[in-house]
């Protein structure tokens, strides 16, 4: 069951706050690093409006408010679709939907003029389009997570196969754009391309705050949570649509950034010591990752910033195979 | 012992007949296939001059074509295609892991990161350092696959997937870190066939002869096996033995299979998935029908990364992907995902 003990409820409250430190933290040493070091105090002075500084208030907010509000959407989609699935591999980047999405995007790309709101919009599309064909194609007889998981997997590889193929058939310029961002890349992000996406995301996790309970119900069972009062259908279409338009949102703007939505809510679950896929850990620690993750791409190879899914996949993998190996020596 | 022995006498010579009818009805498929591979491409040689030009030579253009080409490619297809579904078939066998197959458990992206960082170390050039570097990644991939993720099905595919995850982007960050080092990882993170069949890849094609060889041989043992680690004892099949022997199997094909073309998914997947019902339990068959549907899959693929690109070529894990995710939602639906 996922009620927590008191002993457990404590340890969630104090892991909460370091995180919400940690994010603080992280999000200051962003604002600091850069081709020229900012001292922390200058940094603040900027911030609260005592100086000007175009570096710190155009380059570097921009893409450290990316980091830590895309990390979060990503983290909750995660999650979302893990409690949905009941299965830690039903998260978005397994199952598609961010193949999906980036499939608009290469769509917008390649026939549109690629403007913020046409990026935005085919993407969510195309992530909404792929969750769907899964949906359908896993409908039929008993609902079943695993297969689900396994149809998600095989419709990812193909749409994967299509983005190559547009790629591949797309003049050069938009290829090489395309192919720099296939890793998914924070490197370049302004206040311009975010308004959209942002909007998109802080609706929809106040939406998805007004549903954590009824969530919560759900995943006791689908029995239980008839019982109480929870419309299962309609719920999981809401969450099924915060879940894609959070993916998609950050998708349009970063490309696919693989594995955040997959470890975050994992991770986050066993360092809280939850039974279930619970939504707040799992936000806060895709925040963390994916902020962590951007520092260390832009530090390791400077002056070239490496795209932010390249390291987020490396540091994520090992963690969760380093969870996965105590979990084996344990049971 | 296969299924068909166990049968009453009176099952079996009414259900080998159709078992044997369906492999040479495959055989019959590969053939065609195989000549319509040789035929299409850049330059199309119509089917009857193929045929011609495989058992009479005259020297002519197209023949030369033939030859020097279009048939040492469909050979690598052959090859890998049958080295990939077999070792599927091994793998789903000896993990009782009906998802399991060497791209998604991460073992062709070892073997192909193995080679990446060899040829970066100047170490891998030959096609013997090639197979010895594949065979190592392919080696240390399924320890480490096997040892996080233990019996769990789910928790082994989920291992793969991290790995295969993790190696993609330790791939991509050296090949940006060092772009001259690592120019040649753009083919060894992509299988083709294509420019290929100019390698010298007699030894790989070799280490994959003799493993389908041992696969064949393994096959009785491993069907006693499937009953149960008890009554294979019964039986008298070495159970540790052929374990071990499977598995280095399952590494040698994927890791050669890998040498020769880079890694391909899915083949190992969807095949060994498509007979599992002609092949009705019999791991024998089942090695048998994957050994000729795995290079009927791969031709067919390497066919359409011909034709589907006006200029160039897509790479055939790429068409390979797209055929194989029908294929699989289809076998999902049909058997279900298997252990629940």
């Amino acid at each position: 069951m996922t009620a927590l003990k008191p002993r457990a409820a404590h340890r969630a409250t104090v892991i909460s706050a370091a995180f919400v430190a940690l994010i603080l933290g992280l999000g200051l040493l962003g604002l600091c690093y850069g081709a020229s070091w900012s001292s922390p105090g200058k940094v603040l002075a900027v911030l609260t409006g005592a100086e000007h500084s175009v570096v710190i208030l155009e380059w570097r907010l921009p893409r450290v408010v990316a980091g830590l509000v895309f990390g979060a959407a990503l983290g909750v989609a995660g999650a979302i679709f893990q409690n949905l699935t009941r299965n830690p591999l039903g998260s978005p980047d397994v199952i598609g939907l961010d193949a999906g999405a980036y499939t608009g995007v290469l769509f917008a790309l390649t026939v549109l003029s690629g403007t913020s709101a046409q990026l935005a919009t085919a993407s969510v599309l195309g992530g909404l389009l792929v969750s769907a064909v899964v949906y359908l194609l896993s409908s039929g007889g008993a609902f079943s997570g695993l297969r689900l998981v396994v149809i998600g997997i095989a419709v990812n590889a193909m749409v994967t196969a299509i983005n190559s193929w547009i790629v591949l058939r797309a003049e050069l310029e938009v290829a090489i754009a395309a192919v720099g961002w296939s890793a998914g890349s924070l490197n370049g992000v302004d206040w311009a391309d975010l308004w959209i996406p942002f909007a998109v995301i802080f609706v929809l996790l106040a939406l998805m705050t007004s549903q954590a309970r009824a969530m919560h119900q759900a995943s006791l069972g689908d029995s239980l949570a008839v019982t109480t009062g929870v419309t299962l259908g309609r719920l999981r279409l809401l969450m099924v649509l915060i879940g894609v338009g959070c993916t998609a949102a950050v998708t349009s703007v970063t490309g696919p950034i693989a594995f955040i939505a997959l470890a975050a809510p994992q991770i986050g679950r066993r360092l809280v010591g939850a039974a279930g896929t619970p939504l707040l850990p799992a936000a806060l620690t895709g925040a963390v990752l994916l902020q962590g993750a951007d520092l260390l791409a832009q530090a390791l190879l400077a002056p070239v910033a490496l795209p932010v899914g390249v390291v987020s996949t490396a540091i994520g993998g090992c963690y969760l195979i380093w969870q996965l190996t105590k979990e084996v020596r344990r049971a | 012992m296969s299924a068909a022995d166990r049968s009453l006498p009176v099952a079996k010579t009414r259900r080998q007949v159709p078992r044997a009818g369906l492999l040479l009805g495959g055989l019959v498929l590969l053939g065609a296939v195989a000549v319509l591979s040789i035929g299409i491409g850049a330059h199309s040689v119509p089917p009857a001059e193929v045929v011609r030009a495989l058992f009479d030579y005259q020297g002519t253009d197209d023949h030369v074509i033939v030859w020097d080409v279009r048939a040492p490619r469909a050979l690598l297809a052959v090859a890998v295609g049958a080295a990939l579904a077999v070792a599927g078939a091994l793998i789903q066998i000896l993990g009782r892991n009906p998802l399991a197959e060497p791209g998604v458990l991460g073992v062709t992206a070892g073997a192909g990161f193995a080679i990446t960082i060899g040829s970066a170390l100047g170490l891998a050039g030959g096609q013997a350092g090639q197979l010895v570097f594949a065979i190592i990644g392919s080696v240390a991939a399924a320890l480490l696959v096997m040892a996080v993720g233990r019996q769990s099905p789910l928790r082994l595919v989920l291992t793969g997937m991290v790995l295969t995850a993790v190696l993609g982007g330790i791939a991509l960050g050296l090949r940006m870190m060092l772009p001259d080092a690592f120019d040649t990882y753009r083919f060894w993170s992509v299988g083709t066939l294509a420019g290929r069949e100019q390698e010298p890849l007699a030894l790989p094609l070799a280490a994959i002869g003799v493993s389908l060889l041992g696969a064949l041989l393994l096959s009785r043992p491993l069907n006693a096996l499937e009953l149960g680690e008890s009554v294979a004892q019964t039986l008298g099949a070495g159970v540790a033995r052929t374990r071990t022997a499977t598995v280095i199997l399952i590494t040698v094909l994927s890791g050669a299979a890998t040498a020769v073309a880079g890694p391909i998914l899915f083949v190992g997947l969807i095949v060994p998935h498509l007979v599992r019902r002609p092949a009705a339990g019999s791991v024998p068959w089942l090695t048998l029908y994957s050994m000729v549907l795995g290079p009927v899959l791969l031709l067919v693929a390497d066919i359409g990364s011909r034709v589907l690109l006006p200029t160039g070529e897509v790479p055939v894990a790429i068409v390979t992907a797209f055929l194989g995710g029908p294929m699989l939602i289809w076998a999902v639906r049909q058997y279900g995902a298997g252990t629940r």
